[in-house]
């Protein structure tokens, strides 16, 4: 049993692997791979066995600050670099050790014929790195830390295949898109500075308790932040384009790493939101609208990956109208975000098992009766798609369907709306996912004749089976005698009973029969030949929902124009004045350069008269 | 007689000395210009020293010389080199550090 002042090995094993990957260069090319899968793994059993330490705890031992380093003392601002270790933040960091691992094993595979592979994994540990510092940081600094490196690991790996413009593209994107949330997150720190006087966890949340106009102010600010990790309303559209990076990269994005990076900060920050019931509202109606959102775009969209990805931006929002929902959605959110975590990398992993049949075909019109070629990745699929869809008792049903019924819960008009819109998106996730399931893997072949699919090396099987097991045992496991309520109480607080009138069955009826009809649906639509055409709605989903072009309109091109307004005046001037600079001490050298004679006795004349001069100066008096 | 007409002394013999090295241009004649006005230095020193009945300027004095002696040493090598390189002992030929 490790004690909880080895934590720090958590962060440093996959910390260690990228920096020796990245550095070492070609040297380690050879055997850089495993090294990436083995500081994970190493990462994965200190987290593990911190965590059976804990399991070991009095509930209210749970919360352990293992001091590190002072990192820097201004004034009355002290920040002290600690680390948490608390159910929530062990939470995260077996699911992003547990998972990381299997889609690092996967991708030693996936990438066998990349020639910058060992670069790849270099930067995968570095996302994970960064990643783990993020939920295991004690305060607000050394939580940016975190963030700013779980941006920057992801603009590197989207980009991964630079060569490609449209990654190159995808990765700036998603970089800039970062940028407008970590505003939020920056200026929500300065607020908590300004304030509180300090960036601590514990001192933010204490003072946050008895000032509710600034708590509303930091909680919109954080809210900001975690859209833009989260991909939530109005900061998703980079989600969509960051499919062009490699595909163990989504799976590590949408699964483990950077999307529940917001919902974490949510979570994490619960005390904030106690305290600002209008921030909490906000959070709630972006994770219904989003979820909404995804669902729809999640509808008509062909190329796999892009479905699977507005199926991730409609599951966070899931979790954030959870968390949004106060005590009784935080367990929910985490509970959901756990599950959603085996089950999209599990479908992320499938979707890149069949690609790599496919010779990188990502067009589902073109996929179709897979099922008999690719047996394995097919039930490996099937299960990640019974629990995404909610079906008893794979995972997603023992989370999802509570979220709908505390939604449901919150009464009155506004529980209506929020109920409603969980309601209806666990329909339309049925109908997506079922959609997805039918074009790759039933009906007629659709593919070229000299393409000839085969099933995947097992390097990449194991994970896939491994990830298929938590997608249908885990929820059940987590969700048997409220053990996830139990384990996260010491930091999220004695869970709170729903206030929905316990006639649950008859909730979770209405649930599964509009799951059911979701299906039902789809299993018609595709029954038929595909359509090529589309109503209005499936045409605008196809493209995001004009995501971008409302981007383009509303901030890209005024923010052009003012650009280029400004930058015309400061152009010239700047230029005026900066000539102008240099103009002067040109012609200043000119001058100076006619004493340069070269010759010893000019010279000596100059020290003369300096130095009569400064006699001079002495028999003045100066 | 007084001590103030050997400073004039010293200061007639320093500008003969900045007179020398500004105007002449063989090598040898300014370095000789220069042990002038260092000599003439030294005078004022040990007049002074004589002035204020210390030792300090007959040790500044004593210094000089040595200094003196140790820049000659440099100074004639370079000359000599510079000489043997170019045939001449001209100082304005010496300018090509400026090109």
């Amino acid at each position: 049993m490790l004690s909880e002042s080895a934590a720090w090995l958590i962060v440093a094993y996959p910390a260690l692997g990228a920096a020796v990957l990245l550095l070492g260069g070609r040297r380690t090319d050879r055997w850089g791979h495993y090294l990436g899968v083995a500081t994970v793994l190493a990462a994965f059993i200190v987290g593990l066995s911190a965590t059976l330490g804990q399991t070991g705890l009095a509930p209210d031992q749970r919360v352990q600050h293992t001091p590190l380093f002072t990192w820097l003392s201004v004034g009355e601002l002290r920040v002290d670099v600690r680390l948490l270790l608390d159910p929530l933040s062990l939470t995260f960091v077996l699911l992003i050790t547990g998972v990381g691992a299997l889609i690092h094993i996967y991708s030693v595979a996936y990438l066998a014929d990349d020639p910058r592979r060992r670069r790849f994994f270099g930067y995968l540990n570095l996302f994970v790195a960064a990643m783990l510092l993020l939920v295991l940081a004690d305060d607000f600094v050394v939580l940016f830390i975190g963030w700013e490196g779980v941006g920057l690991a992801s603009y590197l790996l989207i980009g991964f295949w630079q060569h490609k413009p449209a990654a190159a593209v995808a990765a700036k994107k998603a970089f800039v898109v970062n940028r407008v949330g970590d505003l939020g997150l920056l200026v929500a720190m300065m607020l908590m500075v300004g304030a509180f006087g300090s960036l601590d966890f514990d001192t933010v949340f204490a003072a946050a308790g008895s000032n509710g106009g600034t708590a509303t102010a930091i909680g919109l600010l954080l809210l900001l932040a975690a859209c833009g990790k989260s991909a939530q309303l109005p900061l998703q559209s980079w989600l969509l384009d960051a499919m062009e990076g490699p595909t163990p990269v989504s799976a590590l994005i949408h699964a483990a790493t950077m999307v529940t990076a917001g919902v974490y900060l949510i979570t994490r920050s619960h005390e904030i939101y106690a305290a600002a019931p209008d921030a909490r509202l906000a959070v709630a109606l972006v994770g219904a609208a989003t979820l909404l959102f995804g669902a729809i775009i999640g509808c008509a969209k062909y190329d796999i990956k892009q479905a699977l990805a507005a199926s991730t931006m409609s599951q966070i929002g899931y979790m954030m109208l959870a968390a949004g929902l106060g005590a009784a959605g935080y367990v929910l959110a985490i509970t959901h975000l756990v599950v959603h975590g085996f089950f999209k990398a599990g479908l992320f992993l499938g979707a890149g098992s069949v690609m790599h049949a496919m010779h990188d075909e990502v067009d589902m019109r073109r996929y179709g009766a897979l099922r008999a070629a690719l047996p394995a990745t097919f039930v490996t699929f099937g299960a990640g798609y019974l629990a995404i869809i909610g079906v008893p008792p794979f995972s997603g049903f023992f989370t999802k369907d509570p979220i709908i019924e505390v939604a449901f819960g919150t009464g009155g008009p506004l529980g209506l709306v929020l109920g409603t819109a969980a309601l209806a998106g666990a329909g339309l996730t049925a109908f997506y996912m079922t959609r997805v399931l039918l074009l790759t893997f039933f009906g007629p072949r659709r593919w070229a004749r000299q393409t000839h699919p085969h099933e995947s090396p097992p390097t990449m099987l194991v994970p896939m089976v491994v990830l298929a097991l938590g997608s249908a045992g885990a929820g059940l496991l987590l969700w048997l005698g409220g053990r996830m309520a139990g384990w996260l109480a010491p930091v999220l607080g004695e869970p709170v009973e729903a206030g929905t009138p316990h006639a649950a069955w008859g909730w979770t009826a209405l649930v599964l029969s509009v799951v059911a009809a979701g299906v039902a649906v789809a299993w018609l639509q595709h029954a038929r030949p595909t359509r090529q055409a589309g109503s209005w709605l499936v045409r605008a989903a196809r493209r995001d929902l004009y995501g971008d072009a409302f981007n383009e309109a509303v901030v890209m091109r005024p923010g052009r124009a003012l650009a280029s307004w400004l930058a015309g005046p400061a152009e010239r001037d700047l230029d005026r004045a900066v000539t102008g600079v240099g103009g002067t001490v040109a012609r200043g050298a000119a001058v100076l350069r006619t004493a340069q004679t070269g010759y010893v006795r000019g010279y000596a004349l100059w020290v003369f008269g300096g130095a009569t001069l400064l006699i001079a100066a002495f028999l003045v008096g100066w | 007689m007084s001590p103030e007409s050997y400073l004039y002394l010293s200061a007639v013999l320093f500008g003969l000395g900045a007179v020398g090295v500004l105007t002449r241009r063989n090598a040898i004649v300014v370095l000789m210009c220069v042990e002038l006005m260092l000599n003439a230095a030294n005078l004022a020193f040990v007049v002074f020293s004589r002035m204020h009945n210390g030792l300090d300027g007959q040790v500044f004095a004593f210094f000089i010389m040595v200094v003196a002696a140790a820049e000659v040493v440099v100074g004639l090598a370079i000359v000599m080199t510079a000489f043997r390189d170019r045939r001449s002992s001209s100082i304005d030929d010496a300018n090509l550090l400026r090109h």
